[in-house]
């Protein structure tokens, strides 16, 4: 077998901090060409006396040590990160390019509309776009992430509910779902009341309507789900929650499974978020920036943040501030607009069928995977899946080799490990998603050291359990770091 | 498609293996009924050099801050970019990776976040920093929760001074949890001085931006001696990051949380997004800190590594009883920061400060000896300021865009208290030159 990575260059890097030698610099400021001001004169006590702390380097120290430090990041363009329920797909180099054209880049938010023409075309257009793929009727692209997005959701929803002069309590949410789902209701003030998964792994109109009554805001539900299954039951569910007039959301996390296939808006979803940087493949950025527009049916509408942007009659485009209903304002500007640029850019390079492709290749990889794979793992829920497959390490449970075992052994073949011991109702799970951007070869490669390493969980466990072995650092003691947590450089660190 | 690989042979062969006929077969899980039927409404896929020309169009039509004077700020600030932030954020291996969950294949990212929790905290004078909030809006706003949550109290006291955005998204975070928002007014001289009255046994903490949105720079230690009176708390929220290069750290002056939008060092103004909140606070409070945080240990040979730490306080382990739904950050801004503040360093950031300083300071005196401009705030301010005009503002500003300068922002809708103003913010970028242009257009000089 071929391997996917070897020993190569591998550098050593300390702190920023212990590279600083006083009188060094990476950055000159130019001259002033103003008249100089005495800062004491001017601000007297409000002034602080000096930076010590900061790390005085030259421009070669900076850019080897960020160099040095991006050595030790796996990354898409390095191979396969198939980390569940994220979307890790290939993030095209056309987008970052046009993101920082200086019309986007260097666009200032508080520029008046006439002055920003191009911008708020760009939104309107994408706001349709999405509106399109995901059946809703309007969208707001001011959430900068998905969790920012439930929130406005759920807001959207108190809102509904509270101009109908109802306070409902409560909102649903399967045992499955995301942990930001259930966060984002209590930020709300909702209680929260888990709703039990079947047997098959997905929702059951009797679990739903059994914990439905007129408490109860929305049920929120993720479809496909986080075990990859999609929820076939989803129409009848949302119609038990609307027969008690509550509302559903729809966490667009694993949107990357239906485009052009099956629209959300078309299922009895009311408002749901789409993360772009999962299904429309704008880089995660090492944790972020992302984007989570969230789109409505009309009788959310009255309830969406402000601004937004209008069409006027001339062709021409407006902000509008004002909306009786609205949630208000969720940013202090027009959201991660630099990943909206990127985004847009994705759906029109892919059009209407390069958009279906995506998920059929998505969900025909994740199924390639799961029938390479089930001889030997344990697969919880079998079956057809979606965008992702979801094992566990139960069939390893006599040799002592943990799900967090495989994955450290992952690594050392050179693959990022899928999600881990989520969901949480798969205990040990292993949660794949390999997205559309990996061709048969990588797949096979994957699989291939997948089952070599349970082979391994068999013959040598003492191996895959002390994994990784070829990185810069071994396994992390996660644990000290929470007893004793040291979350900053100190001069006096340099000492131990 | 060119970003995807698959040949149709592949194709075939993959679908034999995991059992299915046709590729339909796939989504036999979807009942029918829920299936689409038709082909989306998206337009038909473009070539590469089709979607740029498209987008090169778009943004063609974009007023931006490197085409002439440009004194726009209020929030979002134009500074110059060093080439190497841009170079260095753009390695794949920090633009292409996520938030790192397995520590011995993300110690680049991890590092990187250590280091900036370090050198924010330096800056405002505060012993623990998050990995990031979305903007200084939201971190304010989180900030705000977290006072709540530390004091079991539920009024939170704005100071008008607070940009307007900012205490807009403060009440919509606030809105379903039964918290009351009141306002400590503005004082003559454009700061907002926080009275004790303002404060009460219910007050979880008072907000006060530093410099204001009206570039007053506040007295903090007389507010925060207020506040503490009350057993409430002082939240210190910064827009103008480069600020804390010249002013005395808010944690030094009595800050509990210092928060806010760190955009200047190094990230690009993109319309308003993505850029980079942050949120500093006592260790004390720690684990009230909502967000993702990184921390030193060891590895299983004793080197020193880094990892996600205190996720207890997380959505993801906590769930409904988290301290914030935040999943996914601005990491990659974070890095910008990061970037940014290495290169500039010790003396180069004071040194950028002073001259935004000198620079605003020279525009004052040219205020002031112009006729028909005034300065109607007294107190000190850093590169922001606002502008009296005897004639409309928003005619101004009209007029100084006809001859391609960007002369600050029309207050009248934030601030119509000050009657014809702009809000005028004057950083590295503007030259002497452009400065007198701008002012003189502002007083209608060529009209």
């Amino acid at each position: 077998m071929s391997r996917n990575a070897s020993s190569g260059l591998g550098y050593e890097e300390p702190l920023l901090f212990e590279r600083s030698r006083p009188g060094r610099r990476g950055a000159e400021v130019p001259p002033p060409d103003v008249p100089p001001v005495d800062v004491a004169k001017l601000l007297g006590p409000l002034a602080r006396a000096d930076l010590a702390g900061l790390p005085e380097v030259s421009e070669v120290d900076v850019v080897r040590h960020f160099t040095r430090l991006s050595t030790w990041n796996a990354a898409v363009d390095l191979g396969l990160y198939p980390l569940g329920s994220c979307t890790m797909k290939y993030n095209p180099k056309l987008n970052e390019r046009v993101a920082r054209m200086p019309g986007f880049a260097a666009a200032h938010p508080l520029s008046p509309a006439e002055h920003v023409q191009g911008l708020l075309a760009l939104f309107h257009a994408l706001e349709q776009l999405l509106a399109e793929i995901s059946g809703m009727d309007r969208v707001t692209l001011q959430p900068a992430a998905g969790a920012q997005g439930e929130l406005a959701g759920i807001m959207m929803i108190r809102a509904y509910h509270e101009a109908r002069g109802e306070k409902r309590t409560r909102v649903l949410v399967p045992d499955s779902a995301h942990g930001t789902n259930p966060a984002s209701a209590a930020l709300n003030g909702y209680e929260v009341v888990s709703v039990a998964s079947g047997a098959d792994g997905i929702l059951h109109p009797a679990a739903v309507a059994a914990a439905m009554d007129e408490q109860v805001a929305a049920l929120m539900v993720t479809n496909p789900n986080t075990l990859g299954l999609f929820e076939r039951h989803i129409a009848e569910i949302s119609e038990i929650v609307h027969a008690r007039g509550g509302l559903v959301y729809g966490d667009g996390a694993n949107l990357n499974a239906l485009l052009g296939i099956a629209r959300p808006g078309d299922m009895g979803i009311d408002v749901m978020h789409m993360n772009l940087h999962k299904t429309f493949s704008t880089p995660h950025g090492g944790g972020g920036p992302g984007a989570g527009p969230v789109a409505v049916k009309e009788l959310l509408a009255p309830h969406l943040p402000v601004p937004f942007v209008v069409r006027r009659a001339d062709g021409t485009f407006a902000w509008q501030d004002e909306l009786p209903g609205t949630i208000g304002r969720l940013h202090g500007q027009h959201g991660n607009v630099g990943m909206l640029v990127r985004a847009y850019a994705y759906i029109l390079s892919l059009g209407a069928e390069g958009l279906r492709r995506c998920s059929e290749m998505a969900v025909l990889n994740a199924n390639y995977l799961l029938a390479r794979l089930a001889p030997v793992f344990h697969v919880p829920y079998p079956g057809t899946v979606m965008h992702e497959c979801v094992l566990s390490d139960r069939n390893f449970a006599d040799t002592g080799v943990t799900t967090m075992d495989v994955a450290k052994r992952l690594i050392d073949h050179g693959y990022h490990p899928p999600t881990i011991y989520f969901p949480l109702i798969v205990p040990g799970a292993l949660m794949i998603e390999p997205t559309e951007s990996e061709s048969l070869e990588v797949l096979d490669r994957f699989a291939d050291t997948l089952l070599e390493i349970a082979a391994e969980a068999h013959g040598d466990p003492d191996t895959v359990r002390s994994a990784p072995h070829r990185t810069r650092l071994r396994r992390l003691d996660e644990t000290l770091a929470a007893r004793k947590p040291v979350l900053r450089w100190q001069p006096d660190d340099a000492a131990r | 498609m060119r970003y995807i690989p698959h040949t149709e042979d592949d194709v075939r062969r993959m679908l034999a293996r995991s059992g299915h006929a046709r590729l339909e077969d796939l989504f036999a899980p979807i009942p029918a009924p829920l299936r689409l039927a038709r082909a989306l409404k998206v337009p038909e896929a473009r070539s590469e050099q089709e979607v740029f020309e498209h987008l090169a169009a778009l943004a063609a039509k974009n007023e931006h801050a490197f085409a002439g004077p440009f004194f726009l700020g209020a929030g979002t600030y134009a500074h110059y970019l060093p080439s190497a932030v841009d170079a260095l954020v753009s390695r794949a291996e920090f633009t292409t990776s996520y938030t790192p969950y397995q520590p011995e294949i993300s110690q680049g990212t991890l590092q990187a976040i250590f280091e900036w929790q370090t050198l924010i905290s330096t800056l405002t004078g505060l012993e623990v920093a998050n990995a990031s909030m979305y903007d200084g809006a939201s971190a304010t706003a989180e900030a705000a929760l977290m006072a709540m949550r530390i004091t079991r109290r539920h009024k939170v006291a704005l100071a008008a001074g607070l940009h307007p955005h900012y205490r807009q998204v403060i009440e919509t975070y606030l809105d379903g949890l039964g918290a009351s928002v009141v306002t400590v007014p503005l004082a003559e001289d454009g700061r907002s001085p926080i009275p004790a009255s303002a404060i009460d046994a219910d007050t979880a903490c008072c907000i006060v931006q530093q410099p204001s949105f009206f570039g007053t720079v506040e007295d903090l230690r007389s507010g925060a001696e207020t506040v503490h009176a009350r057993g409430a708390l002082l939240v210190v929220s910064v827009a103008e990051a480069l600020s804390l290069a010249l002013l005395e750290a808010p944690g030094a002056l009595g800050a509990d949380i210092v928060c806010g939008e760190a955009q200047s060092f190094g990230v690009p103004m993109s319309f308003g997004g993505p850029h980079l909140g942050f949120l500093v606070a006592r260790a004390a409070h720690v684990r009230q800190l909502p967000g993702r945080l990184v921390g030193q240990t060891v590895d299983a040979e004793g080197r020193r590594g880094f990892v996600l730490t205190l996720s207890a306080r997380e959505q993801h382990i906590r769930r409904e009883r988290a301290t914030s739904n935040i999943c996914t950050n601005q990491g990659l801004c974070l890095l910008m920061a990061t970037i940014y503040l290495a290169l500039l360093g010790r003396h180069g950031l004071r040194e950028l400060a002073e001259l935004n300083l000198a620079k605003a300071e020279y525009a004052k005196a040219r205020v002031r000896a112009t006729p028909g401009l005034s300065l109607p705030c007294s107190a000190p301010t850093f590169n922001e300021f606002v502008i009296g005009l005897e004639r409309p503002a928003a005619a101004a500003l009209a007029r100084a865009r006809g001859q391609g300068v960007v002369a600050g922002l029309d207050l009248a809708p934030y601030a119509p208290a000050l009657g014809s103003a702009v809000l005028f913010c004057v950083t590295e970028l503007a030259s002497r030159e452009s400065i007198d242009r701008a002012l003189g257009v502002l007083a209608g000089a060529g009209s």
